[in-house]
């Protein structure tokens, strides 16, 4: 072996070897500060996991664009949802006077609130874009509760990393971090340009996370869960979005 | 053999922008086939006159097509692999960008040589003139067409995809608005992206015409193909 090859072996050795430290240093980083992903696991865990931490790092706080009034579309896309079951149909038809939303979980006061209790706890609008994966967009007026009101009207507990918000049609459940939960712009809605959020538009109470895709926006929501941990809901990857492969975080 | 023909930087980061890359166009294609219409401004949707639309079948049953029937949906691994992809080819491209500046890359091989600069030497090359018998180097398309790939079409494509963020939207509006909205962004990033792929067909094509076999090895090992002392002499428009 002569002496230049050996200089590479040892160059090359000690690159491999500071490359393994290097990303075994950053994999006790991202556990210790939660920036893994529930799906952040599998081929395209490493991926999901830098996206997730990159935004938790960059934007934590960020808030999603909104726009004037005038950019409200005049044709929003009303995505088509799976056929409704009987529960909500019976719902429905008396104007969704008995919905109620549960808040239960790692909180210290377990609700179980009417809509109008929703609304009681605070109101707050915004005119943000609908992105969905698929490419197309439109601009709306939301009008809702925070989730943090309905949050700190619960009272959650100081250990809980998870909001589980579960809809009433079948497969309809998805969760958010902390950041995103108790972000100013993440509102249970119940409003739409100036009205009623109509039912194709995911009244009588939709999730709106602006700052992540449309599919993270759940329709037709009536409960959420304060957990610490999304180990043994479902199959532990966050979201039924998830588990029909499609990555927990979508705000990319 | 003295001096290698590619750096073992520029073949690593090469082969793992080529890995990159063929997944980012792959999923990206697939990705569009569940909207397959593009919009300019802000906002676009089905219910929004398209600046144009391709007349392919969709992923989606909300898209008219005029198709009879619904592809299959791949959305879900292909923007899983859309996004890892990514995230190899911005990291190999910072690393590359930085050692290639640092290594004197970009200097010696790409910047175009003195004597060069001028339009009759653009000329020549493209009508395949050689003016430096012998030397193994890149001509002045090339290196043009090399520094434009990685100066303009990397970073833009980069930046109109980030522009489709909603959560790197939220911490940086300016990469968005500047590009006219959302819609321009999409429609912009599906531009650059298929002149990187009009570069790669290019590319590729040149490199057959000038012995596949031999500069496939060079970029592999970095040694010049020796035995085929006339392949390496013709293989100088890769």
């Amino acid at each position: 072996m002569n002496s230049i090859s050996r200089r590479k072996l040892i160059t090359g050795g000690a690159v491999t070897m500071a490359g393994v430290a290097g990303l075994a240093a950053a994999d006790r980083m991202a556990r210790r500060f939660g920036l893994i992903p529930p799906d952040g696991g599998g081929i395209y865990g490493p991926g999901e996991t830098l996206t997730y931490a990159a935004q938790r790092v960059l934007g934590k706080h960020a808030l999603a664009r909104e726009f004037p009034r005038g950019m409200i579309s005049k044709t929003p896309f009303m995505n088509e949802v799976a056929p409704h079951n009987d529960e909500f149909k019976r719902h429905q038809a008396v104007g969704f006077r008995d919905w109620t939303l549960t808040v239960d979980g790692m909180v210290a006061h377990p609700l179980t609130l009417t809509l109008a209790d929703v609304r009681a706890l605070g109101t707050r609008s915004q005119i943000t874009e609908v992105v969905c994966e698929e490419g197309w967009s439109y601009v709306a007026e939301w009008i809702g509760t925070p989730v943090e009101a309905v949050l700190r009207e619960a009272g959650t507990l100081p250990q809980v990393r998870y909001i589980v918000y579960t809809a009433m049609e079948k497969d309809g459940w998805d969760s958010l971090d902390m950041a995103d939960a108790l972000h100013p712009q993440t509102l249970l809605t119940w409003g739409m340009n100036d009205g009623d959020l109509p039912v194709g538009f995911g009244g009588p109470l939709r999730m709106r996370v602006p700052r992540q895709l449309g599919y993270k926006s759940v329709k037709y929501v009536m409960r959420l869960t304060a957990v610490d941990s999304m180990k043994g809901i479902g199959r532990g990857l966050g979201s039924a979005a998830a588990e029909g492969g499609y990555a927990w975080y979508s705000g990319i | 053999m003295t001096t290698p023909r590619h750096s073992a930087l520029v073949r690593v980061t090469h082969w793992l922008t080529m890995v990159a890359f063929l997944a980012l166009a792959i999923t990206g294609y697939l990705i569009v086939l569940s909207h397959p219409r593009f919009y300019w401004g802000e906002q676009g949707n089905v219910n929004t006159k398209p600046l144009f639309s391709f007349h392919v079948p969709s992923s989606r049953d909300t898209v008219p097509t005029g198709y009879g029937y619904v592809l299959p949906d791949e959305n879900g691994w292909s923007r899983y692999l859309h996004f890892e992809a990514a995230w190899l080819l911005v990291i190999t491209g910072v690393v590359y960008g930085i050692a290639g500046f640092w290594s004197g890359h970009f200097r010696k091989d790409l910047w175009p040589v003195r004597g060069e600069r001028s339009w009759p030497a653009y000329w020549r090359a493209l009508r395949g003139v050689k003016d430096r018998d012998g030397v193994r180097t890149y001509n002045v398309v090339q290196r043009t067409v090399y520094l434009g790939v990685i100066f303009l079409l990397f970073p833009a494509v980069i930046w109109t995809g980030l522009a489709l963020s909603p959560g790197f939207n939220a911490a940086f509006p300016f990469f968005v608005d500047v590009l006219g909205g959302r819609q321009s962004a999409r429609t912009l990033h599906f531009f650059v992206s298929d002149l990187l792929v009009v570069f790669l067909v290019v590319h590729v094509v040149m490199i057959a015409l000038n012995g596949f076999w031999a500069l496939m090895w060079e970029m592999i090992t970095g040694r010049a193909a020796t035995s085929t002392t006339e392949v390496t002499e013709d293989a100088e428009s890769d």
